[in-house]
C-alpha cells in the first residue's frame, strides 16, 4: 500500500517550486523597496544595543517604517527570551 | 518631442542588447526617427549586435566630455535611414558618464528624434542608474527564470524611485515586461515558470514575449538585428512588440505548444 502511494505521488514541478520561492522573496523585496537608506544600519546598531542587556536572536526583534500622510511611525517590536 | 525608453534588467546576459537593438530598428522601420544609445561604458557590444563596429569613431563619452559632437558620434544604420547609434566607449571607466552630460546629450536628441532607446548595462550601478534616470517608459526584460525575475523586481523598484519622473513627482515611469527566451516546450512540461506566473509576480503589463530562437544567434552572429529576420519566429514576435509599443493590438503568439507533425519529427528540421 505504501509502495503504491509513492509510486502514485507525482513529483512537484520545478516551476511550481520556482514561483512558490519567487512570491516570497518578492514580497519581502517590496516590503523594503521605499524605506530609508539608513534602515538596514540602524536596525543592526538598535539589536547591538538590545544585546547589551537581553540576550535576543536576530529573529526577535522586527522593525518596520510605516508611512501615512504627512507622519510617519518606526515600530519596533523586540521578543524578550522567557525570564529562568 | 522624443520618447525616451530604456531597456533594462538587473540581471546580465537576459537579452537587453538583442532587445534594445531589435526595437529600435523596429521602430524604425515603421518610420519613426529613432536613435539607439549604448550605456554600457566598458563592455560595448550595441555596435556588435547592429553590425556597425567598424564604424565606430566616436563616442558617448567623447561627446559628453566635449570631444566630438553629436553628428561626429552617431553612426547611421545601413539598413534604414531613421536609425541611429550611439556607441559606449571601450576604454575609460564608468564614472566618466555625468548626470548633466546625460541629461544634455538626451535633450539634443530629443528635437530631432521621435524615439530614444537607451540600452541599459547590467546591474544596479550607476550605469545602469544613469540610462534609466531620464526615462519615459521602461522595458523590462526578463527570462522566465528565477534569479532574472528578481532582479528584475529590484528594477522596478529603482524605476519607481531612483529616475526623474519619481524625483520630480511627475507620472512615474510606464513599464513593461518582456520575456524572453521563453520555451513552451519547456513550460508545457512543468519546468519553466509560465508567462502568467511571471506576470503575477513582477504586476506590471506585458509588451512582448520572444520564443526561444535559434534566429537571434544568427543576427547577432551577422550583426543584423532580428528584426529584419522576418521568416523567424522571434524577428515576428519583436515586430508584434513594436507594434504594441506604438499602440497597436496585437495577440499574442509562440507562447503555445507547437505539436510537431509526424513528418518533421522523423526528418527534423528545427525551429527557425
Amino acid at each position: 500500500m505504501k509502495l503504491l502511494e509513492f509510486l502514485k505521488r507525482e513529483r512537484k514541478k520545478s516551476a511550481s517550486v520556482a514561483k512558490e520561492r519567487l512570491q516570497i522573496i518578492v514580497a519581502h523585496q517590496r516590503g523594503q523597496r521605499g524605506q530609508p537608506d539608513y534602515m538596514p544600519m540602524l536596525e543592526r546598531e538598535l539589536l547591538e544595543v538590545i544585546r547589551r542587556y537581553v540576550q535576543v536572536d536576530q529573529d526577535a526583534i522586527n522593525i518596520s517604517l510605516d508611512s501615512e500622510d504627512d507622519c510617519s511611525v518606526l515600530e519596533l517590536n523586540v521578543t524578550l527570551p522567557n525570564r529562568g | 518631442m522624443a520618447r525616451i525608453i530604456v531597456v533594462t534588467s538587473g540581471k546580465g546576459g537576459v537579452g537587453k542588447t538583442t532587445s534594445a537593438a531589435a526595437i529600435a530598428t523596429g521602430l524604425a522601420l515603421r518610420g519613426n526617427k529613432t536613435v539607439v544609445i549604448d550605456f554600457d561604458v566598458g563592455l560595448r557590444n550595441l555596435d556588435l549586435i547592429m553590425g556597425c563596429e567598424r564604424r565606430v569613431v566616436y563616442d558617448l563619452v567623447n561627446v559628453i566630455q566635449g570631444e566630438a559632437g553629436l553628428n561626429q558620434a552617431m553612426i547611421r544604420d545601413k539598413r534604414s535611414d531613421n536609425l541611429y547609434i550611439l556607441p559606449a566607449s571601450q576604454t575609460r571607466d564608468k564614472d566618466a558618464l555625468t548626470l548633466e552630460g546625460v541629461e544634455q546629450v538626451l535633450e539634443k536628441l530629443s528635437e530631432d528624434f521621435d524615439y530614444i532607446v537607451c540600452d541599459s548595462p547590467a546591474g544596479i550601478e550607476r550605469g545602469a542608474q544613469l540610462a534609466m534616470y531620464f526615462a519615459d517608459e521602461a522595458i523590462v526584460v526578463t527570462n522566465p527564470e528565477v534569479s532574472s525575475v528578481r532582479d528584475s523586481d529590484r528594477i522596478l523598484g529603482l524605476l519607481a524611485s531612483k529616475t526623474r519622473r519619481a524625483e520630480q513627482n511627475q507620472d512615474p515611469v510606464i513599464e513593461r515586461l518582456l520575456i524572453t527566451r521563453y520555451d513552451p516546450n519547456r513550460v508545457d512540461s512543468g519546468d519553466m515558470l509560465n508567462l502568467e506566473d511571471i506576470q503575477e509576480i513582477l504586476a506590471i503589463k506585458l509588451i512582448g514575449l520572444i520564443p526561444e530562437s535559434e534566429a537571434v544567434l544568427r543576427a547577432s552572429n551577422s550583426g543584423v538585428p532580428v528584426t529584419h529576420d522576418q521568416d523567424s519566429d522571434a524577428g515576428q514576435a519583436y515586430s508584434d512588440t513594436v507594434a504594441r509599443l506604438l499602440g497597436d493590438e496585437k495577440p499574442l503568439r509562440f507562447h503555445l505548444l507547437q505539436k510537431r507533425s509526424f513528418l518533421s519529427r522523423i526528418f527534423g528540421g528545427g525551429r527557425r
